[in-house]
């Protein structure tokens, strides 16, 4: 038996979800085999150094962009191929795109948000978060071969050295693969995204405006975090619609969460319950985000922020 | 063109979260359940579809009676008919192939689903559900334009956005972006009127096996009290997120 992961690939290079699901994997197999099936990667060797012992490594033009039911059929195949009987994927956009047409196409189970390694493996089960993080559940997998979405940032990475055999793979896509045509991406460089961010730099309606978010992306910019809002700062316009985090908005899984003159009201908080440390700068000692919070200043964020950020900076200088 | 809107009926975004039978079911005491907020969305859409271009509109949603006003406001905000599959949710791949069945039956061009519910976030329900059809499938859709059989669909990607291309028959996963929150169609005293005249027919599910199965619920433990910070010493701040919290 193997268990087969789906290893993230950005412009050839693996995201470090590739590495938690390849971690998350080499845990489960116990002594079993780890195949990780990459797309594009323009050197697969890192794998190794996360349990994974053999890269199925496709190399193929017509996969450039991401597809998901080309992605999909490409995994499908790779797992019949090998005979695996556990999937794992991580929790990005992409995975989460892909993954139900794979559960489909292999008659498998999927369990998607999963937080932790499985409860049990006989019967298979394991911990997911549901309720917007305000509850976990637990949940049987009772299908043949089982498919794990794991949340970002929930298992870590671990590192387990080995060497992978590298093995070329190229699976048949037919033409109804490439039904949904990818016209553009629009994407912005260099910029840290909410999914893959250690640290998040969140601000409100406390701000009062767009042109105070200055000091915000400068925090993000000293922390390598990105930066995130509450709904009706992006509802107002101030920042895009693609940073509001919450309920109706992004998860947050990342080990920091900043948040800078925002309320807490609960459909924010189910949000960011995932985060491991939160931060709360707010001048409302009442405001309900302090009972979230782990570390709380109650201040005027226009006179912390800036003198917090130098600060930081003359910590990062010692540290770095 | 015909459009069927999938219905997920959720616990409001303000419920407070509680078990019940040792933790097994969700307690639905003193919850109001309303229409989950990314097929609301979905919802207003396929309404401006129907405007601005002519299209029918059905709603559908695979569960028990209790779930029949929610489909009623979905009547009331302007749907054409409502279908109910009469039997519990169980799990996500059992709720796609109830769907399925109802959108093959129907013929419909467009399936419109959330990206996820709110109550399991699944995340499932829309990719299964257009991989059974054979359809093609856009998740995390922010924009939908239809011209004759072609769509243009804008998708949120981590750290951006996608535009694609494909013909109907499509199923997307729409969420918050398909329409502005300010065009969320509040049933009038008229909707609700006519609500009451419009055919909400129930029919029967089919046999399906079952691929996961919610055994146990938990909640998270209780969080300790907020270390409170004087803003003259945020080196405190910085000291305690180094050493204790290790998160810089
Ligand atoms: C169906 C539904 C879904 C929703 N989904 C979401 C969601 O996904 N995400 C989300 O965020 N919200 C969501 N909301 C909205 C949510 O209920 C709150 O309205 C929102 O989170 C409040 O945002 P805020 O804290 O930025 O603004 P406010 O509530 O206006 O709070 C601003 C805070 O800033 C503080 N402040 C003001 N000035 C300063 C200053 N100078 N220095 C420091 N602090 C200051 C104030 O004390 C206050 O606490 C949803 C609501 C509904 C009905």
């Amino acid at each position: 038996m193997s268990v087969l992961v789906y290893t993230e690939t950005e412009d050839g290079k693996f995201k470090k979800a590739a590495f938690e699901v390849a971690s998350y994997a080499k845990e489960v197999a116990g002594g079993d085999e780890v195949v990780a099936v990459s797309f594009n990667a323009t050197d697969t060797s890192e794998l190794g150094n996360y349990g994974v012992s053999k890269v199925l490594n496709i190399q193929n033009d017509k996969l450039s962009k991401f597809n998901a039911e080309a992605y999909a059929d490409a995994l499908t195949q790779a797992v019949k191929k090998e005979g695996s009987k556990i999937v794992v994927v991580s929790q990005s956009a992409n995975s989460r795109y892909l993954a139900p047409l794979l559960a489909v196409h292999l008659n498998a189970g999927y369990a998607s948000n999963v937080m932790a390694a499985p409860e049990s493996t006989d019967p298979f089960t394991v911990k997911r978060s549901a309720f917007t993080n305000k509850a976990f559940n637990f949940t049987k997998i009772t299908t043949d071969v089982k498919i794990v979405g794991l949340s970002q940032n929930a298992f870590g990475l671990k590192e387990n050295q080995g060497d992978a055999t590298v093995e070329d793979f190229s699976p048949e896509l037919k033409e109804g693969d490439f039904t949904v045509n990818v016209e553009s991406v629009d994407k912005a460089k260099d910029k840290v995204t909410i999914a893959d961010a250690e640290v998040v730099v969140s601000g409100g309606r406390g701000l009062k405006g767009p042109e105070n978010w200055g000091m915000i992306e400068e925090m993000a910019d000293i922390l390598g975090a990105a930066t995130a809002c509450s709904k009706p700062v992006s509802d107002m316009g101030w920042r895009p619609h693609s940073e509001h985090v919450g309920q109706t908005g992004k998860p947050v899984a990342s080990n920091l969460y900043i948040a800078v003159g925002i309320s807490g009201a609960i459909q924010h908080l189910a949000g960011i319950n995932a985060a491991k440390t939160k931060v709360v700068i707010n001048n409302d000692p009442e405001a309900p985000f302090f009972k979230a919070a782990d570390y709380g200043v109650v201040g005027d964020a226009f006179e912390i922020v800036p003198k917090l950020n130098e600060k930081l900076k003359e910590f990062k200088a010692k540290n770095a | 063109m015909k459009i069927l809107v999938c219905i997920s009926h959720v616990p409001d975004t303000t419920s407070k979260i509680n078990f019940t039978d040792g933790d097994s079911k969700f307690d639905t005491n003193g919850v109001n359940f309303v229409i989950n907020p990314n097929d609301e969305f979905g919802l207003t859409r396929a309404m401006w579809f129907k405007e601005k271009q002519g299209a029918s509109v059905d709603v559908v949603n695979v569960g028990g009676a209790e779930t029949e006003p929610t489909l009623r406001k979905a009547l009331a905000i302007g749907a054409d008919n409502a279908i109910r599959v009469d039997t519990p949710a169980t799990d996500g791949f059992q709720v796609a192939k109830q769907l399925a069945k109802v959108a093959k039956d129907g013929g419909y061009d467009l399936v419109i689903a959330g990206r996820e519910s709110i109550d399991y976030n699944g995340g499932m329900v829309p990719g299964m559900l257009a991989a059974i059809l054979d359809a093609n499938f856009v998740n995390n859709c922010i924009s939908l334009e239809i011209d004759g059989d072609k769509a243009k669909a804008i998708r949120e990607i981590d750290g951006g956005k996608e535009t694609l291309t494909a013909s109907l028959p499509l199923v997307i996963g729409g969420q918050k972006g398909l329409v502005e929150e300010s065009d969320l169609k509040i049933p009038n005293m008229r909707g609700i009127m006519q609500a009451r005249k419009k055919p909400l027919n129930v029919v029967a599910a089919e046999e399906v096996s079952v691929q996961t199965e919610a055994v146990k619920f938990e909640k998270p433990a209780p969080k300790g009290d907020v270390k409170l910070i004087d803003p003259e010493n945020l080196d405190e701040l910085i000291d305690l997120l180094h050493n204790e919290a290790k998160a810089i």
